[in-house]
This record gives C-alpha cells, sequence and structure tokens, in this order.
C-alpha cells in the first residue's frame, strides 16, 4: 500500500480542525473560567491536555477539590476511547513512522485528528502526521485563551451556537463515507440506536458517558466485522 | 482547591497514557481480517456515538440543535468540506435562535 509522505497535505488536513478547536475551546475557555479556573490554568490544561469532554469533566473536581483518584478516573473513563483510537492507528502508520514518532503523534490523537488520518487511502507517513498534528493544537490553546479572556463580552446566542460546531465536524468525517459504503452506513446506523438507547433508556442511562461511547462503537464494528469483512488481500501483499 | 498543577499532571498524564501506550506498544501489522475490519469501523462508530443524541444538547434549544444537525447532515451529504459545514451549523442555529427569540 501505498505512504501518504506529504507535509503539505497534512498541514492542509489538520488546518480545518485548527478552525474547528478554536471554537470548541472557546467555549471551553469561558466554562472553565466562569467555574473558577485562572486564564493561565485554563490555557495551560488545554495545552498539556488536547481533549475536549476530558477537560470538561475535570473542571467541576478541581475546583471542588476532589481527590486525586475520582479525576484520574472521571479521565481513564471519559478518554478510554483513545486507546481504541490509538489501536486503530498503530496499524494505519507508514514505514516512515519510527518510535519517537509514535511517543510524539500520541500526544495529538484527538478524535479529529485520528479521524482524519484514518481517511486517508494511503498509510499515513510521519511528514503527513507532524503537518497534521501542527496546527490543530495551537487552535485548541489560542481557542481557549480567547475564550476565557474575552468570553465574557460576548453574546450567549454566539457562545450557543458555537456549541455544535464540533459535532459538524464529525458529521462531515462521517457522512461521505457512510454515503459511499452501505456497511459502514448500517454501522454507523446501529453506533448512533445504542448510543440513543443509552442516553434515553432510565436503567442503561447511569453508565457514564465514556464508557457507553465505548460499548456502542465496539458492538457496532464488531457485528459488522463479522458480516461484512473488509477485502484485505490488496495490503497483505504489501507487508 | 489543591494546587492546581498536582491535578493538571494527574490528568495530562493519565490521558497521554492511554493514547501512546497502544500506539508505542503495537508494532506489528494485525493480519487478522476480521480484527481489521473492526479497526477499519471504530472510528465511525465512535464519531456517530459521540455525535448523536449529544448533538440535539449542544447548543441553547433542542430546535436551534435540530436545525443546525439537518444543515450538517445535508451539506455532509453534499461532500462539503468539515469547515463549511460546522461553520453553517452554527449559523443555522445562531438564526434560529434569533427568530425563536422574535417570536
Amino acid at each position: 500500500m501505498k505512504e501518504q509522505t506529504s507535509f503539505l497535505k497534512g498541514i492542509k488536513d489538520g488546518f480545518p480542525i485548527c478552525i474547528g478547536y478554536l471554537s470548541i475551546s472557546f467555549a471551553f475557555g469561558i466554562y472553565a473560567c466562569s467555574c473558577g479556573l485562572s486564564v493561565w490554568e485554563a490555557v495551560i490544561m488545554s495545552l498539556t491536555n488536547l481533549t475536549s469532554a476530558g477537560q470538561l469533566a475535570s473542571v467541576p473536581i478541581i475546583v471542588a477539590g476532589g481527590t486525586l483518584a475520582e479525576l484520574a478516573v472521571s479521565q481513564i473513563v471519559i478518554n478510554m476511547r483513545y486507546a481504541l483510537m490509538s489501536v486503530s492507528l498503530s496499524q494505519k502508520l507508514g514505514k516512515s513512522v519510527k518510535m519517537l514518532d509514535r511517543f510524539i503523534i500520541a500526544f495529538a490523537n484527538t478524535d479529529e485528528v485520528f479521524a482524519v488520518a484514518s481517511s486517508n487511502e494511503e498509510t499515513v507517513g510521519k511528514r503527513y502526521l507532524y503537518g497534521l498534528i501542527l496546527t490543530p493544537p495551537l487552535g485548541w490553546t489560542l481557542g481557549t485563551l480567547l475564550g476565557a479572556a474575552a468570553g465574557n463580552i460576548l453574546p450567549a446566542m454566539l457562545v450557543s451556537a458555537l456549541g455544535i460546531a464540533i459535532y459538524g465536524m464529525f458529521i462531515a468525517i462521517v457522512m461521505p463515507k457512510a454515503r459511499t459504503e452501505k456497511p459502514t452506513a448500517l454501522c454507523v446506523a446501529v453506533a448512533i440506536i445504542l448510543s440513543c438507547l443509552f442516553y434515553y433508556v432510565p436503567t442503561l442511562k447511569a453508565i457514564p458517558a465514556g464508557f457507553t461511547i465505548i460499548i456502542c462503537a465496539v458492538v457496532a464494528s464488531g457485528i459488522f466485522a463479522f458480516l461484512a469483512p473488509l477485502n484485505i488481500a490488496e495490503e497483505d501483499n504489501d507487508q | 482547591m489543591k494546587n492546581f498543577y498536582i491535578y493538571l499532571i494527574v490528568m495530562a498524564g493519565v490521558t497521554y497514557l492511554i493514547r501512546m501506550l497502544p500506539l508505542v506498544l503495537i508494532k506489528k501489522k494485525i493480519k487478522n481480517k476480521y480484527l481489521l475490519s473492526f479497526l477499519y469501523y471504530i472510528p465511525y462508530a465512535v464519531l456517530s456515538a459521540m455525535t448523536f443524541p449529544g448533538i440535539f444538547y449542544s447548543t441553547g434549544s433542542v430546535v436551534s440543535a435540530v436545525v443546525g444537525t439537518i444543515i450538517a447532515l445535508l451539506l455532509a451529504y453534499l461532500k462539503r468540506s468539515m469547515v463549511t459545514v460546522a461553520a453553517l451549523s452554527c449559523a443555522g442555529v445562531f438564526l434560529t435562535e434569533l427568530i425563536m427569540k422574535m417570536i
């Protein structure tokens, strides 16, 4: 299989994520400061964590002076999906990606970076990946700074509208694939139905959201791995 | 509130380990057809499960969120870029809430 090695293609693919992050982390910045973190604390948290849901969940725990164990468990539950993504990404890496690169790329393996890297037809090389992960952390950190420092002067309606941005990005990634590949479309449908069940059925509601995402994804992908396995003969030749 | 930086180190450390360990430890190419297919479907399943039903509660009201969702689905179906889909869906939410306020 061919390897995507263009640094510029990486930049080009990563930049929309950077822009999307500006708006999402903007909302996080507002939230963190309204809960009592300082501007600097919100910014350094974004720079070092690069995870939307995990950071959102951490703020109330930190502000309330919760235990470190509580914080660690919340992060494990919410962020465990990244382990699944890293397993998946490990199969997508080209030969140019060395050990040290893996340590660096892992830091920026967010939902969006992972999804965009996965959407390449080829395996992804080192130069492409560095291009891809260059701008999203900047957008994430800068957006947090802007939200934390200036969020309060923006009208609430504008902030409310920005809330949907991240989901719009997700839909833009999934829909083109679901449109052309029927098994992917059905897999997506199963994942959505399960996710809605976990959200609306009273007894299932008690399960933390971080777990339900993993359960939905594993069950839906597992079903379609058996019902509609990929034709991988072509890839095998290149091992 | 305890020292903020102790919290920061714990959460950043946990999150990094979760991302880093599989990427560093799994160096071999998986050959199993079913496992590969499973990993192929994972990104789309994860993103979909995260999007629905969460998207309906991502704005000030369910109504504006539904409008934004429909716009996003339509534009994504027409293969518009990530930024276009996200931006116009935000715009749809904003306009809907503006109209709702005026009614």
